[in-house]
């Protein structure tokens, strides 16, 4: 459905049913947000690719699935390849007429948590993207690995407390920064690549849009907060993330050609991080005396990115 | 469509060059690969006809093995025909997804030119990259010369996509001794090669969008062992197929394949078993052997998996001692093989007199001589009633005699 024609949210989130309610995502995940709108904003065929983790194991547990759409897992780390070889296979049989339907329009999608997309999957999608694939790779940045109980990765920003990655006495959680996906994504030379949020659904679903209509390979990055690892109430999913943009904490902004950076989203007024930091459990030792160096270093960061994403925005490289 | 290939009535090929082709006359639609010694000729021959248009279908150059099998799944889940090489580590980053293709039911076919697992590293030939995958839920067929890695990936084809199996399979040959020896080798010409093969007919396939698939769904306690007992029934019912398949192979070239291949083992006395181009070996031994009055035979399963247990025990007839050699360093038991072979007679009330041989590993030369030793010895076995060595023993290695386990005669 085209996203300028869309009313509003509930009309949106209802025009396209291809991904059921019935799933096992804990309440106020935004993993099921996320997938929703990839899944309302285009009415052509999808085949998605998902990598092991949360959005997985609570999709596809037999004997039921959530994916009214073709849907494959096979690991941890290949949903890229997955979707690079259904590709190259829906070339193939184009090419040879062997196709049920030639006429059938259909976008190849992967998806995978920050854990398979960062860390142990990151070597699979550098190869798909490099390979010029034509399908898009979408993260659901909750920076830890949620599935297994909420480990560090190399997404998780500094300061946050993680089960491996413990704040404790000694500890103010995890001492290094948050890996630059991003810049890694469009450093490929990938046609589109984004990092965008559930919050502002109508920049995120146009985002979603240009990236399907890309022919090549394109990279989103999505902030999915995590109601069970980040510690907060359900409810405040979208508060939350609304607090994650305008702190910017998670900048909005795509990348196009790799050089060509738009900030799709500026917050009138920006909210101060501890505001952000505050509003979750996994930050709260951050506010003892001992760790504040810890808060003024994240902000010292935020205002390094912020101030990097304007500048290249002005220079268009 | 593909340019036609001229292809002569006996070509000089090596086991990698004719297992390329194969790949080729079959039309496969993706290959996805990584090249790893000694099985990168296929992928590299695999390339040249695809630059020179002797190939409609898409090729894709992965980053690692695990790669090339992931998207070998993705490719076969959007229902066409899919095949990949590889050798020894790379076989073993691949084992994760080697479980997945065969779990989804995805009939992908996999050339393993075989060669040792490091470490020390090594990429000469030995099975131990066979071994390591040799419970993955494959099909698993060995080719002992090049011309057997040509037929065998042709079959491999059918009997994978048959509706009744719709299994991955595994075509084995040696790393080098095969793989880079050129031979005589009688293919057939495209036309015929395909019209054998047949069109692939895709099943539950991803891009049929009438009918949405999900493909690696999870099971955990409540059917994951159904889902695993009804894999395995496929694999070892898909025995019906193998035989008509190698049965239409015969009557199209004459050439016969069995599952369990024999040779001169009607009247053998003593008898060894083996997979590759060892079999060879063993069987000119055991010709010559035969003129100086030695009854000598040699089994070799042509299919390791599903393993043809009921067959071996027939095959061994009343064979009095039977020596089982295993290629691959054996890790603290006897040889993989030699288990599998024991049990299979034992299962029957057969008594010979069964043991070990490791040998062969890294590529280490097997001679025709060191068979006629080997062979004698189970003469020596079964002339004297009882085992007159260890049961496990290695064959070729330097150094002190190495072996393990006496027989203890009551």
């Amino acid at each position: 459905m085209a996203i300028t024609s869309v009313k509003n949210l509930k009309e949106f989130s209802t025009s396209n049913e291809r991904f059921e309610g019935a799933h096992l995502l804990c309440p106020g995940c935004a993993h099921s947000m996320i997938v929703r709108e990839l899944m309302n904003c285009t009415d052509d065929n999808l085949v998605i690719a998902t990598n092991t983790g949360c959005l997985e194991v609570s999709t596809a547990v037999y004997p039921y699935t959530s994916w009214d759409t073709s849907w494959i897992h096979i690991g941890f780390e290949n949903a890229a390849t997955a979707a690079s070889g259904a590709e190259a296979m829906y070339k193939a049989r184009k090419r040879k007429g062997t196709l049920k339907d030639p006429d059938a329009s259909v976008k190849f999608v992967a998806f995978g948590g920050d854990g398979s997309t960062y860390d142990i999957g990151f070597q699979w999608l550098s190869g798909a993207v490099e390979r010029g694939h034509d399908f898009t790779y979408i993260c659901l940045d909750n920076e830890n690995y949620a599935n297994t109980g909420g480990q560090r990765s190399s997404s998780t920003p500094i300061g946050a407390t993680t089960s491996t990655a413990q704040a404790g006495r000694v500890s103010y959680g995890k001492k290094e920064k948050k890996k630059d996906m991003v810049a890694i994504m469009a450093a490929h030379g990938a046609p589109y690549v984004a990092q965008l949020a559930p919050n502002k659904w109508k920049i995120m679903a146009q985002g979603f849009q240009k990236a399907l209509e890309t022919k090549g390979p394109c990279f989103i990055n999505t902030v999915s907060a995590c109601t069970t690892e980040w510690k907060f109430d359900p409810k405040d999913t979208i508060h939350l993330t609304d607090l994650a943009t305008d702190s910017l904490m998670f900048p909005v902004y795509e990348i196009i050609n790799g050089h060509e950076l738009n900030i799709l989203y500026r917050p009138k007024t920006i909210v101060p991080v501890e505001e952000y930091l505050n509003a979750q459990g996994r930050y709260k030792h951050l506010f003892k005396p001992e760790n504040k160096h810890v808060i003024e270093e994240i902000k010292k960061g935020i205002t390094e990115t912020w101030e990097m994403l304007q500048r290249r925005e002005e220079a268009r490289v | 469509m593909a340019e036609k290939y001229e292809i002569n009535q006996t070509e000089v090929w090596d086991g990698n060059y004719a297992a390329a082709h194969a790949l080729r006359q079959a039309q496969v639609d993706v290959v996805s690969a990584y090249p790893i010694t000694p099985s990168t000729p296929i992928v590299e021959n695999y390339g040249n006809f695809v630059s020179n248009g002797y190939i409609d279908g898409e090729f894709v150059m992965v980053e690692s093995e695990h790669a090339a099998m992931s998207g070998c799944v993705g490719a076969a889940a959007a229902g066409g025909r899919v095949a990949t090489a590889t050798s020894s580590q790379g076989f073993a980053l691949m084992v994760e997804v080697l479980y997945q293709a065969s779990g989804m039911r995805l009939p992908i076919v996999l050339n393993v030119v075989n060669r040792a697992l490091a470490s020390p590293l090594n990429v000469r030939g030995d099975h131990s990259d066979m071994y390591l995958g040799r419970d993955a839920g494959w099909i698993n067929l060995d080719a002992f010369n090049a011309q057997e890695a040509y037929d065998m990936n042709l079959c491999a084809f059918r009997i994978g996509e048959h509706l009744d199996v719709r299994l991955p399979v595994m075509v084995h040959q040696d790393g080098f001794i095969t793989s880079h020896t050129a031979q005589n080798i009688n293919p057939l010409q495209d036309e015929d090669a395909y019209k054998f093969v047949g069109v692939y007919q895709p099943v539950e396939e991803m891009l049929d969008f009438s009918k949405p698939v999900t493909y690696g769904a999870q099971t955990e306690e409540d059917w994951h062992y159904e889902h695993k007992a009804r894999q395995h029934s496929a694999l070892m019912r898909s025995t019906r197929v193998i035989d008509e398949v190698f049965a239409d192979f015969k009557a199209l070239t004459g050439r016969e394949y069995k599952r369990v291949e024999s040779y001169m083992m009607e009247d053998a006395e003593v008898a060894v078993v083996a997979l590759g181009t060892t079999v060879e070996t063993l069987r000119q031994a055991a010709k010559e052997l035969r003129k100086e009055g030695l009854k000598a035979g040699v089994i070799a399963p042509r299919c390791f998996r599903p393993f043809p247990f009921d067959q071996i025990a027939e095959v061994c007839g009343d064979a009095k001692a039977v020596c089982v050699m295993d290629r691959s360093a054996p890790g603290g038991a006897m040889g993989a093989m030699f288990n599998e072979i024991s049990a299979a007679i034992l299962a029957t009330g057969k008594r010979p007199l069964v043991t070990n041989y490791i040998y062969g590993l890294g590529g280490r030369d097997f001679s025709v001589d060191e068979a006629k030793r080997i062979f004698k010895e189970q003469k020596a076995h079964a002339d004297a009633g009882h085992i007159t060595t260890q049961i496990q023993q290695f064959s070729g290695l330097r150094g002190p005699r190495l072996g393990f386990f006496e027989s203890k005669r009551s």
